[in-house]
């Protein structure tokens, strides 16, 4: 691989994804090309079914890209690994034969990453960041999707991976846990400055949660345009800025641009090489 | 196809919203006073519980139909085609104590177990390997399709000629008959494994044997349970219509045998005392064992209800 800037986490160059089905090939995203630094909290937003959560499989080593390549700290991806550990979009991603304290130690256990003696601390440290310390010891169909999404949040936590990949993980919570789940992340990444890259459709999220923000195009996914997110948060939320910017992400995101007329800041690898 | 549902352009003036059927009054109230519930967890009464207990219930049915055979039996009147139970219990209660019945019973769970084990083990050979490779997939679908339906009764004579008389033959039919009932509903188990599931498994790094065991069985167990409930089934069965077909191995034969030995020598109570044994042991198997099994497993997972 080129030997670029140490900050750059994860490369995503001209990657084009294509779901085969029987009867048809579905293209997912179009030659995208993104870089995340390290420390970065990348969000990747774009309208439903426009291939966020097929961009985040495919960096995490779940899908080959059919064209372009994928770099995490240096290495190409090829597979899966615990490296990249990702929140996934459904539900049913817990151990229903495992309860929740089970759940969330079981990657430290099967990666050997931690001690022994140190994977319980651990585990029930990040089952106290996400409010579940009296459901540690219930088995997963007896808690809500909202219960869920947090335990599989406290298991990839608890793993402090090199990249975090999170698709739409608070999506399935109600507004106030939502809310107290994204003022839990950034405290978490102020203390830890862990990488994230984090997928969601809501603008607001995008503003509160990023430092950086990837907008694709409807489907087949294309790069848009990428963001800087600045300082704005949920005090923020009636200042002209914050109006302001979630204006023209929502222009961005949903006016179709000239064609031909690549927008600013859609060729970030411009910069980098 | 919108996709654009989910954030609708601000730019569109959105239309107006729908006027309310009939509209009334707001209203506020204070929430209504918990306290009052009383008993918010009461333990059920002795016998709310037992009509619960499926046990129980169970038991009553049996009961019941015990006391339909004794009086159909009196009626009857004709002990040579139709004993009583309580003949049959006799007889029963004689054979266990003199020993022949538990001497009986042991010779035939042992190539049964012998029969089953090994049905188990190629099972897991064979769907390890149908998991592990298309080819091998296909393998066993196809061995399936043509062997499933092939009574374990019809290989028999192929297995006298191969094997001769004896427990070799008998844990041959048997294999026959676990094998293809326990791969088939394994690997249907394995396919319908969550697709989420599989991918977190794989996120942690899991490979190979280890990504079978820790995260593919588990998640199929409910399927894989049910194989297992059937093979011993079919192999409870075909042991003693073997058994039946076969006559006497060495010295003595199993409880095929005491039934087929009690005909002839036209002794209808030890036929029924036979049948009540092969009964019985299937019973304690089936609602004893598996559902231990089951309530420790797939029930707390919630995965079966
Ligand atoms: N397993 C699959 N097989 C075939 N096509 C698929 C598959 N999964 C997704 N697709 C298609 O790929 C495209 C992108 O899907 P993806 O799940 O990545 O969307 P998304 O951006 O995550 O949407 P959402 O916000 O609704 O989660 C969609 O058009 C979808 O129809
Ligand atoms: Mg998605």
């Amino acid at each position: 691989m080129t030997a670029s800037s140490s900050l750059e986490l994860v490369q995503v160059r001209d990657v084009t994804l294509q779901y085969k089905t029987p009867d048809h090939l579905v293209t997912a995203t179009y030659k995208v090309s993104c870089t995340v630094e390290q420390g970065d909290r990348y969000v990747i937003l774009g309208p439903s079914g426009c291939g966020k959560s097929t961009l985040l499989k495919a960096v995490g080593g779940f899908i080959k890209p059919v064209g372009g390549t994928i770099v995490v700290n240096g290495r190409e991806v090829r597979e899966p690994g615990p490296d990249r550990m990702m929140v996934f979009q459904e539900f049913e991603q817990l151990m229903p034969w495992k309860t929740v304290l089970q759940n969330v130690m079981f990657p430290m256990q099967a990666t050997g990453k931690y001690w022994k003696s140190e994977t319980r601390e651990r585990a029930l440290a990040a089952i106290d960041k996400v409010n579940l310390t009296k459901f540690k010891d219930v088995y997963p169909h007896m808690l809500s999707g909202g219960m869920k999404m947090r335990v599989a949040i406290a298991r990839a936590m608890a793993l402090e991976p090199d990249v975090l990949l999170m698709d739409e993980p608070f999506a399935a919570l109600d507004a106030l846990t939502r809310r107290k789940m994204q003022e839990e992340l950034l405290a978490l990444w102020d203390q830890l400055r862990f990488t994230v890259l984090f997928v969601t459709h809501s603008i607001e999220e995008a503003i509160v949660v990023g430092s950086r923000i990837l907008i694709l195009s409807p489907h087949p996914g294309r790069v848009r345009a990428e963001l800087e997110a600045g300082d704005l948060s949920y005090a923020d939320l009636d200042s002209p800025a914050f109006g302001a910017l979630a204006k023209r992400i929502h222009t961005l995101l949903f006016e179709a641009p000239a064609p031909g007329t690549s927008s600013e800041g859609a060729r970030p690898l411009a910069a980098a090489s | 196809m919108s996709v654009t549902h989910t954030l609708s352009p601000a730019s569109t003036p959105a239309p107006a919203k729908p006027k309310a059927p009939r509209p009334r009054a707001d209203f506020e109230c204070a929430l209504a006073d918990a306290s009052g519930i009383g008993e918010v967890q009461r333990r059920l009464s002795l016998p709310e519980r037992l009509a619960n207990n499926d046990a129980v219930r169970r038991a009553a049915v049996l009961v019941l139909l015990l006391v339909i055979w004794e009086v159909y039996a009196r009626w009857a009147d004709n002990p040579l085609l139709f004993p009583t139970f309580s003949l049959t219990l006799e007889t029963f209660l004689h054979d266990l104590l003199d020993g022949t019945l538990i001497d009986r019973t042991r010779t035939s769970l042992y190539p049964l177990a012998l029969g089953y084990a090994g049905g188990i083990a190629l099972a897991a050979l064979f769907t390890s390997l149908a998991v592990s490779s298309r080819i091998g997939a296909d393998i066993l679908t196809t061995l399936t399709a043509m062997f499933n339906p092939l009574p374990a009764i019809a290989v028999l004579p192929l297995a006298l000629i191969w094997f001769g008389l004896g427990v070799p033959s008998l844990v041959f039919v048997i294999i026959h008959s676990v094998l293809w009932a326990v791969s088939l509903s394994t690997l249907t188990g394995f396919r319908s494994v969550p697709e989420t599931l599989r991918l977190s498994g794989r996120n942690c790094g899991l490979k190979g044997v280890r990504y079978v065991a820790l995260i593919l069985i588990p998640a199929a167990f409910p399927a894989i349970l049910a194989g297992l409930k059937i093979g011993w089934a079919f192999a409870w069965r075909t042991l003693v219509a073997a058994e039946l077909v076969f006559g006497v191995s060495s010295r003595s034969g199993g409880l095929g045998w005491y039934i087929f030995e009690a005909r002839a020598e036209l002794d209808t109570p030890k036929v029924f005392a036979g049948l009540f044994t092969v009964i019985l042991i299937g019973l304690l198997v089936e609602s004893v064992i598996f559902r231990v099994i089951e309530a420790k497993t797939v029930q707390k997972w919630g995965m079966q209800r």
